[in-house]
């Protein structure tokens, strides 16, 4: 048997007015894509602030998807817009950090267009498949002996305690 | 700002309060900047008793080991925690303070100490003891060791963590006093409070819930920019707001409480404050509204003005606060697998 596939947890951002029905109709046309993406429902591309794209990558999201209406047919008219500014302004911050561009995805989809989210989220899950997981939150822990470095402070000043008057 | 009389513990014959000021990760400035307070530092004395504040005073660690729990009223504690040995400090302090203010951009968010959270204590140590910077001058490349044995026995170093934490992140902390440093008029309206006795909520942070721009008297127009420019490229003229020059001011996502002083003197603001009221991630916002500003709406062409406008986003948005961000670091090469 080979090793088992590492399969990554995407969070993925969907427009209520375009790629969520998207996703919804390729649910129901039968559509197959690759089931590792949760999807938030969000009420337009322009709602998702990068702190909440920061919060699923910290709390241990592989990769993240931003999916929108394309330009031009935004339901709140420029939001899509701002959402495209903001993304490559987050992207290149992420990047800096250390987190691959290919797991901080931006999509355009309209309600039609289940086959091409399907596909899009297919081709994001073969990429970040290749990249691994991400385990943002192991990246801050320290290891066992810092808290043996503790220990060793309690424990000395305790028997300094004793020799003072 | 009100000149209601400090309710001394002199004063009402009630006994002085117990007053701590420790750093940690720190640079020694807030401590400065409560100096600043000037004559009212005779205010403070009056009410209470400088029990520890190792930049200005005497004070030793093993009295407050022997004090109760609880004993000190109010500690004041600048610095984050990169050290075991401020990890025992942070912790001590919060064991023996009812209030424990993170005071100051060290404490609160990580500040600069916290940008080493690019790197960890590997590539800290490499670049501070190697015999390669200029300033170092280390041909046995010694390193600090954790322990050291000497003939009357073992002799310990603190541990030097791969990751600087915010106060928050290591003890329960319940005010909070943002600013590098915090500007001594708004340390003294914060000791007013305390004074009081009218305390805010727990975990509140105490000052203004407006941003620098509301305190900014330049003028602006909502006019978009094709172009970000460093300081040095430009010379701003005196009434426009500096970002609608084209000049990356953090002033849109940072907390009051300096009366905008960089803007007011052709400087942009770099993000002291911290974040206003209600923002998760100072970073998040702060690019979220530059990134508005970018007249484009052509992917391409947004990388580019972003790239070539923005080359250290990290040092941009997060200067102040990476340690307490949401992602806390950058990602950690693998750890080495010897102590220190
Ligand atoms: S907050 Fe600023 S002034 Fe205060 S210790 Fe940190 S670096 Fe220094
Ligand atoms: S962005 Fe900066 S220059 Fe513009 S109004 Fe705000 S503080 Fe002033
Ligand atoms: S303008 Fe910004 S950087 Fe300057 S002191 Fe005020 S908050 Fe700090
Ligand atoms: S409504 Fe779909 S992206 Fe704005």
């Amino acid at each position: 048997m080979s090793e088992q596939v590492f399969e990554p947890k995407i969070v993925g951002f969907l427009c209520n007015w375009c790629s969520y029905r998207a996703a919804d109709l390729a649910g129901s046309a039968r559509i197959t894509h690759a089931p590792n993406v949760r999807i938030v429902r969000v009420m337009c591309s322009g709602r998702v602030d990068p702190s909440f794209v920061m919060k699923a990558f910290s709390l241990g999201a592989d990769a993240v998807l931003i999916a929108g209406c394309h330009p031009g047919e935004c339901h709140y008219i420029e939001q899509n817009y701002k959402a495209m500014r903001r993304f490559h302004m987050l992207r290149q911050t992420l990047k800096a950090m250390g987190v691959e561009e290919q797991r901080i995805q931006l999509v355009w989809a309209s309600a039609a267009e289940g086959q091409q989210l399907a596909e899009a989220i297919d081709k994001m899950v073969d990429e970040v498949r290749q990249l691994g997981p991400l385990g943002w939150s192991g990246n801050w822990e320290e290891n066992g002996e810092r808290i043996q470095a503790l220990e060793d402070i309690v424990k000395e000043h305790e028997q300094a305690m004793e020799v003072t008057a | 700002m009100s000149e209601s009389a400090p309710t001394s513990g002199n004063g009402n014959g009630k006994a002085k309060g117990k007053l701590a000021i420790y750093w940690a990760a720190s640079c020694g400035g807030c401590e400065i900047s409560i100096l600043g307070i000037d004559t009212k530092i005779l205010d403070v004395a009056a009410a209470f008793d400088l029990v520890m504040c190792p930049c200005i005073a005497d004070g030793k660690v093993r009295d407050i080991e022997k004090m109760a729990d609880g004993e000190i009223d109010v500690c004041l504690f600048n610095g984050g925690i990169r050290t075991s040995e401020q990890e025992y400090m942070a912790r001590l302090l919060r064991q023996k303070s009812k209030c424990l203010i993170a005071f100051g951009s060290c404490a609160t968010e990580g500040c600069i100490p916290g940008l080493g959270n690019l790197h960890n204590r590997q590539e800290i140590f490499d670049n501070s003891y190697t015999s390669e910077t200029h300033s170092t001058e280390n041909p046995d490349n010694v390193r600090p060791q954790a322990v050291t044995e000497v003939p009357e026995g073992k002799l310990h170093l603190p541990i030097f963590y791969d990751t600087l934490k915010t106060l928050d992140q290591t003890v329960d902390v319940d005010y909070y006093l943002p600013g590098c440093p915090p500007e001594s008029p708004r340390i003294w309206e914060a000791i007013e409070v305390l004074l009081s006795g009218n305390l805010p909520a727990k975990g509140a942070t105490i000052g203004e819930n407006t941003t620098v721009c509301d305190y900014c008297p330049r003028t602006r127009k909502n006019k978009k920019i094709k172009e970000f420019k460093r300081t040095w490229e430009v010379i701003p003229d005196d009434e426009t707001c500096l970002l609608e020059q084209g000049l990356i001011c953090a002033g849109l996502a940072t907390r009051a409480g300096c009366g905008a002083l960089c803007p007011q003197v052709n400087s942009p603001c770099i993000g002291c404050y911290g974040p206003n009221e209600g923002v998760e991630d100072y970073g998040a916002r702060f690019l979220s509204a530059l990134a508005s500003v970018i007249d484009s709406e052509d992917p391409d062409e947004i990388d580019e003005i972003i790239s070539k406008g923005i080359p250290d986003p990290i040092g941009t948005f997060y200067r102040f606060s990476l340690a307490g961000s949401l992602m806390r670091r950058g990602k950690r090469p693998a750890p080495a697998a010897t102590s220190q």
